[in-house]
């Protein structure tokens, strides 16, 4: 069973390209629709705590139902299996990069794709701004969190916490002023 | 030795902090290995972050590898993989043991609540950085733009869109 489940995260580690999020829909035809390892409903909250937690959210998703299939083992075996692709294939490009990456064509080829790295950041941005259907006050957090950022050296961890707990201070006063 | 400490340091931090995708951790990377230790260039961090995106995996887990093998070898890359995957199985074996504890408090709900819009703004501060080394005349800003448009609205593979920025690349410059 371990070495099933190894096997399986390691095929969805190796054959999915465009991050965590896209590895989602595959890690669920895997485990709940074609092995029958978890039911839908227990994936799902599965998949709400991954996207809640820090870290990538496939390897979190791993961990989970790891665990839940065969205890500790079980999570160490799929985190394993769902890191170990992407670890092999990194070590390999980087080995090649670094020593390709002066030649005047490779140069060329990142001059053109770094402006495309903009683009992708940025899609992400109106995407997930137009999905998240924030109100006004939230896009101006959004857009100070972006300027202080920018302008000022702070740490990204710090404006995670404001927000954390502002968030939590704010909500507890809300709920408790509506219960008096 | 001491520098394989404080790069397992940086990268639990990043995957302790990471809320809310691969492109949110990008500030708090560039944040811990260009600005606070000087481990690579601008240039280097966006290609690496380019090549992240072409290879299967989370870009996280990708980022790392690449990063620590850049900074010390294959052993810096097993440091640094280990190191950011190392907060992700903490805390699900937490929430594994004790989950019904988590189900029902409100207060992660408000946590969450909070920090969204926090991540929106780290992701565009993550646009902006790329961009004040990505662009280095108008001809990048055109790419820049034709390739936004193409991926947001004509729902081009993103795999694709960098491979037609590499082949312009070499034919504008």
């Amino acid at each position: 069973m371990l070495f099933n489940m190894f096997i399986t995260f390691f095929k969805v580690g190796a054959f999915t390209i465009g991050g965590g999020y896209a590895m989602i829909p595959i890690i669920q035809r895997e485990i709940v629709e074609k092995k029958k390892w978890i039911e839908e409903d227990e994936f799902l909250d599965a998949i709400a705590v991954s996207q809640g937690s820090p870290g990538p959210v496939a390897v979190n998703l791993s961990i989970l139902v790891g665990y839940r299939l065969k205890g500790l083992k079980g999570a160490l075996t799929c985190c394993l299996g769902t890191i170990l692709p992407s670890f092999l294939i990194i070590l390999l490009i980087a080995t090649v990069f670094f020593q390709f990456r002066n030649n005047p064509i490779v140069e060329r080829v990142f001059i053109g794709i770094r402006p495309a790295v903009v683009a992708l950041i940025a899609s992400a941005v109106y995407q997930l701004a137009k999905k998240s259907k924030f109100d006004y006050n939230k896009y101006i957090i959004s857009i100070a969190a972006l300027l202080i950022l920018v302008f000022f050296n702070i740490s990204p961890i710090y404006l995670i916490l404001i927000g954390g707990i502002g968030s939590i201070l704010y909500y507890k006063g809300k709920d408790k002023s509506s219960k008096d | 030795m001491s520098s394989l400490i404080k790069l397992f340091l940086s990268f639990f931090k990043i995957g302790l902090f990471s809320f809310g995708g691969g492109y949110a951790m990008l500030p708090l990377i560039k944040k811990e290995i260009i600005e606070v230790h000087g481990w690579l260039t601008n240039a280097e961090f966006i290609d690496i972050i380019a090549i992240s995106e072409m290879t299967p995996g989370p870009i996280a887990i990708n980022s790392a590898t690449f990063l620590g093998y850049r900074i010390s070898g294959i052993l810096g890359s097993v440091v640094s993989t280990i190191a950011v995957v190392l907060p992700s199985f903490i805390i699900m074996s937490l929430i594994f043991h004790f989950v019904n504890k988590f189900k029902d408090s409100p207060y992660s709900d408000w946590f969450f609540r909070g920090i969204r819009p926090i991540v929106l703004g780290l992701i565009a501060s993550a646009a902006v950085s790329v961009a004040m080394d990505a662009f280095v005349d108008i001809k990048s800003v055109l790419i820049t733009l034709g390739i936004f448009y193409i991926v947001t609205f004509k729902r081009l593979n993103p795999i694709i869109a960098i491979i037609i920025a590499g082949i312009t690349g070499v034919i504008f410059y």
